[in-house]
This record gives structure tokens, sequence and C-alpha cells, in this order.
């Protein structure tokens, strides 16, 4: 089976890796599986990692998806890391509110909201 | 008023279901549903054919899936079997307790009774048939 690229692009804001989802669904499970694995790269390049994920162009996600981004959360605590959620729509935002995992993740509206946000 | 009626069966495979999906959702949008119907029902479609296949059928390439959607302009009907052991509804945690938050999976079904109008099991847990009505 040949290796999927994942759909994220990182960049680099002084010391937060933030990263664009490039794909506007977070549903397939190869994907996701792909995004977990570069998240979790990112988070072990140090020690206190800061991540910032941005969900501007997210239109739909699924409960695996919310999954990957639990793991990423525990993953980024047991590092003492940060860890932010900025951009997303509201039909997006609902998903979280019915999971109540807007109470789990630090969510901001936007990202310049986000990278002022961290400690 | 024309309904389009759709019924699969497919192996216990992740990746034969995005076909399936495809052609119900393309039944969706031929019928009009408003954008906040679409998206629950993409959502929850999504969800159901993962349980299925996953929690269901355990990817086991022997067993499969049954699926059949009546879509039309006032609702989707959308009916999902699959050949696991079953389970049972009221046994599933809930996966907004506070103790359960930071668990990764397990918010299929909330999802699902959450944007579908109706979500009903039978068949010991092996079937769900969901309905959402048009905005």
């Amino acid at each position: 089976m040949s290796e999927q690229i994942p759909p994220i692009a990182v960049s680099t804001h002084k010391d937060v890796r933030v990263v664009e989802f490039t794909n506007n669904k977070i549903l397939d499970e190869a994907n996701i599986d792909g995004i977990r694995k570069t998240l979790e790269a990112l988070i072990d390049e140090g020690e206190r990692p800061k991540l910032l994920l941005d969900f501007a162009t997210v239109d739909h996600l699924s409960s695996a998806a919310l999954g990957m981004l639990i793991n990423t959360n525990n993953r980024v605590k047991s590092r003492n890391g940060q860890l932010r959620l900025a951009n997303i729509k509201p039909q997006i935002f609902e998903v979280f509110e019915i999971t109540k995992l807007n109470k789990l993740f630090k969510i901001l509206s936007s990202r310049t909201e986000a990278l002022a946000s961290f400690n | 008023m024309q309904q389009a009626s759709l019924k699969f069966t497919i192996p216990s495979d992740l990746a034969a279901s995005r076909e399936v999906q495809q052609q119900i959702m393309d039944a969706v949008h031929r019928a009009g549903f408003s954008e906040n119907a679409t998206f629950a029902i993409k959502l929850s479609l999504e969800e159901a054919l993962v349980n299925a296949i996953k929690h269901g059928n355990k990817l086991d390439p022997k067993k499969h899936v049954h699926i059949q959607a009546k879509v039309n302009s006032r609702q989707a009907e959308i009916v999902i079997e699959d050949e696991g052991p079953g389970f049972d509804r009221k046994c599933v945690p809930d996966p907004t307790a506070d103790e359960n938050l930071t668990k990764c999976s397990g918010r299929g079904l909330l999802l699902m009774e959450a944007y579908m109008t109706s979500v009903e099991y039978s068949n010991q847990g092996r079937k769900v048939r969901m309905i959402r009505k048009n905005d």
C-alpha cells in the first residue's frame, strides 16, 4: 500500500508550531492516522511543545478525527506543552459542543488570538 | 415526489464504504437538502459505517455490511446492518462525562443521535435505522 502524504501544512511562528489542515474533510481513517503520526513527531521534537492547529479550511470531521485530537492533547500534556485550536467554523464548533470537547481544548477564534494565548 | 432507493452489500472494508457514502450523498444533494441537513447526514453516515465495519464486523473480511437508503426531498432514511455480535446501547458509556472526556473513542453514537432526527437500533444492535428530515 502506498504511503499517503498527510493533508497538513506545518509552519513555525517563534516557538510555536502552526499546523493547517489542507483538506476540508478530516474523515478518512488513513488520513487521520497520517495526521496523528505527523503531530506526534512535532510534539516529540522537544520539551514543552507549543502547537497550534488552525481549522480555517475544515468543513467536516468525524469522531475518529476527534479521537486523534484528544490523542494529540494527551501527548502535549504529557510533555508539559500547550495546545491551541483556532479558526473553527460554527458548524464544526457545534461538534465540539455536542461532545463537550470545547471544555477539554483551548479554542480561540483566530490564529492571532491563539498565538497570543501561549505562555 | 421522486425518491432514490439505494441498496448495497459491501465487505468489512473502510475503503469500500467510500463509494457507498458518495452515492448516498449524491442522492442527498440531488434531493435538495439544506446545508445543515447535508452536514448531519454526511457525519452520521460516516459514523454508522465505521461502527458497522470496525466495531460490528471487527474488519472481518468474511463478514459484510448491508446498507439501504431512501432519499426524497422530505427526508433521508438510512439502514445499516452488520454481521457482528451486536451491542446494547444502554451499556455504551457517556463520552461527555468528565471521566471519559480524554478517551479517544466512543463518540460516534452520540453524534449520530445528536444530528439525525431519529436513530433506532434493532436486531440486538446489529441494525441501525436513521432518519434525517430536511429543514
